[in-house]
């Protein structure tokens, strides 16, 4: 696998137990990761569960309510938001959308545009271009300014499978050619993309971090996917014994509900499960275990 | 050199029609047509606060609708209620203090309907020089501004990572509104000015290709309604603001009749939203 990393890198983003709040609650508390040039970091978590927010707080959207972020100076940042829809009284076709934030030569559109496949659409207005397209267009928008920093929050929604097989693949290649570091957040729970170096699990806290298992190392997936697919794709499997309610309680796997999921409350039943392998500081009774080939999340609430 | 009333009216009318056009494009992007009421509406507090202090009209109608966005924008962070709420109370609440005040200011003879509904004769030599030194002020604004008021216009939360300070581009946004309201106020009247930004702005949608062309095209859409309008409002003595109103509208009309080659699916495309 290549690496870009190397000791001496400074990260280009780096959290500090940052939290965020709105509101007297907290949408995300004691994040810690960071990004270096060339690393694939992926955010994973249920809905709501503090993936948009923590990418805004790494990029400066957001400000920390408590913790720190660091950013290095002068960083570059492309980024391709979750939602985003352009009223139809704006008249912007796909070609004018690529230079919304700063100037760019026209060849520096028409490489960006032909590398995510959609430069014949270039005289396109995007309110008439299908999910996928647009989300192909946004992607060739953040890479042509040449980011140090890409931010893609579920870029392969509305995309279909083999769609989302390319875009991972197309985002693989961009990281490798520019060296730029990726904060890419999934609508997916299990399934990544195969080169992200660290997977990190949301749940209104880090609930645990991993690497993820390449599909292409089980001959199952292979066959569930298709070759190209596995090669693309990776899983990473983590069973969580607890869910975060909309009022901001907690409901257990035994069926009761505590105002909070910090450990010694008496409802995490396998805190001394061996196959727990993160941090003491998480300590949310959940475990992880990186090399599961369970598809379906394992979830006995 | 403008000793004719009219060719002062239709000078002055026109500089506000080429200020109008690309602010008016802001607003009906940013959907804040309710929010240019506002601010309109409370120029005429600002209208009876010049009088009860003395200052210069434009000035205190400057000052006081700048001041009701700001007060809007800090409410709104308060988050206590809606938007469109909060509108709907400053509003008509300034117009009718504005009012009010006015009725007990005895010792003052005001002209109400010139300033609700735009009076061609009320343009003086001086108001051009402020209106054509305003508007181009307003103009280099824009074109500085474009940049970060146009992304930010499209994802705000896009535009400050990419670097760029959404929320000053959205105050000076709004101190450029201001400037309008109180700029246009003699000739379109208060309850009017917010058409003028919005209809020919949304005549020009249909033969535009790109933000900037839309620009272009309201100022020029804008400058022949208010010319139509104006001449119209001096044959049949009709109050200057609602015959720019209905020459600009009869303009929109023309833009929605199937002639060009423009698709028109474009602008009926996504017929609910829009404006409020």
């Amino acid at each position: 696998m290549l690496n870009f990393r190397s000791p001496e890198t400074t990260p280009l983003v780096r959290l500090n137990n940052a939290g965020v709040r709105r509101n007297g609650r907290w949408l995300v508390r004691g994040v810690e990761f960071s990004i270096s040039p060339g690393e694939i970091v992926t955010l994973i978590g249920p809905n709501g569960s503090g993936k948009s927010t923590t990418a805004k707080t790494a990029i400066g959207v957001l400000k920390a309510d408590e913790g720190f972020v660091e950013r290095k100076a002068g960083l570059k940042v492309g980024y391709v938001p979750q939602k985003l829809a352009v009223d139809w009284t704006l008249p912007l076709t796909v070609e004018r959308l690529m230079t919304l934030t700063g100037p760019l030569k026209g060849r520096e559109v028409e490489e960006a545009l032909s590398a995510t496949g959609v430069l014949h659409l270039a005289k396109a207005e995007v309110q008439h271009l299908s999910g996928g397209e647009f989300q192909r267009a946004l992607l060739a928008r953040a890479i042509a300014r040449k980011p140090d920093l890409l931010v893609l929050d579920e870029p392969v929604q509305g995309v279909d499978f083999s769609g989302e097989i390319a875009l991972y693949e197309l985002i693989k290649q961009i990281r490798n050619r520019t060296g730029c570091g990726i904060l890419l957040i999934s609508h997916d729970l299990h399934i990544v993309m195969a080169e992200t170096d660290t997977v990190v699990c949301l749940n209104g806290h880090v609930c645990c971090r991993g690497t993820p298992q390449a599909v292409s190392q089980s001959p199952e997936y292979q066959k569930l996917f298709g070759r190209r697919a596995a090669s693309t794709l990776a899983v990473y499997s983590h069973n969580h014994d607890h869910t975060h309610l909309p009022d901001g309680r907690v409901l257990h796997a035994d069926g009761s509900i505590t105002e909070h999921c910090y450990p010694g409350d008496g409802h995490h039943h396998d805190e001394d499960d061996n196959v727990h392998d993160h941090g003491d500081d998480c300590g949310c009774g959940h475990h992880s275990r990186l090399h599961g080939f369970e598809l379906k999340e394992k979830r006995d609430v | 050199m403008f000793d004719d009333f009219f060719v002062r009216a239709l000078v002055a009318g026109i500089g506000i029609a080429v200020m109008a056009g690309p602010l008016g494009c802001f607003v009906i992007w940013r959907r804040m047509a309710y929010f240019g009421d506002t601010m309109a509406h409370s120029a005429l507090l600002g209208v009876a606060l010049s009088l009860l202090l003395d200052l210069n009209l434009m000035v205190a109608v400057f000052i006081v609708a700048a001041s009701v966005s700001l007060l809007l924008l800090f409410l709104q962070r308060r988050g206590a209620l809606s938007t469109d709420a909060l509108l709907g109370i400053l509003s008509h609440s300034a117009l009718s203090i504005g009012l009010v005040i006015v009725a007990f200011m005895t010792w003052v003879r005001i002209d109400l309907v010139g300033f609700l509904f735009g009076d061609i004769l009320a343009v003086s030599e001086s108001d051009i020089d402020i209106i054509w030194g305003g508007g181009i002020l307003v103009i280099f604004a824009i074109v500085y501004l474009w940049r970060p008021l146009l992304a930010s216009t499209v994802n705000p939360e896009l535009a400050e990572a990419e670097g760029m300070k959404p929320e000053r581009a959205r105050l000076f946004f709004m101190l450029l509104m201001a400037l309008v309201i109180a700029i246009a106020m003699k000739i379109v009247g208060i309850l009017l000015i917010t058409s003028l930004l919005i209809i020919p702005a949304a005549t020009a949608r249909r033969f535009s290709s790109s933000p900037e062309i839309m620009a272009v095209l309201a100022s020029v859409i804008g400058a022949l309604a208010v010319t139509g309008g104006l001449f119209g409002s001096l044959h049949w003595d009709t109050p200057s603001g609602p015959s720019i109103v209905v020459a600009a509208l009869a303009l929109f009309v023309l833009s929605l009749l199937p002639i060009g080659r423009r698709r028109l699916e474009a602008a009926s495309h996504s017929t609910p939203g829009g404006h409020h």
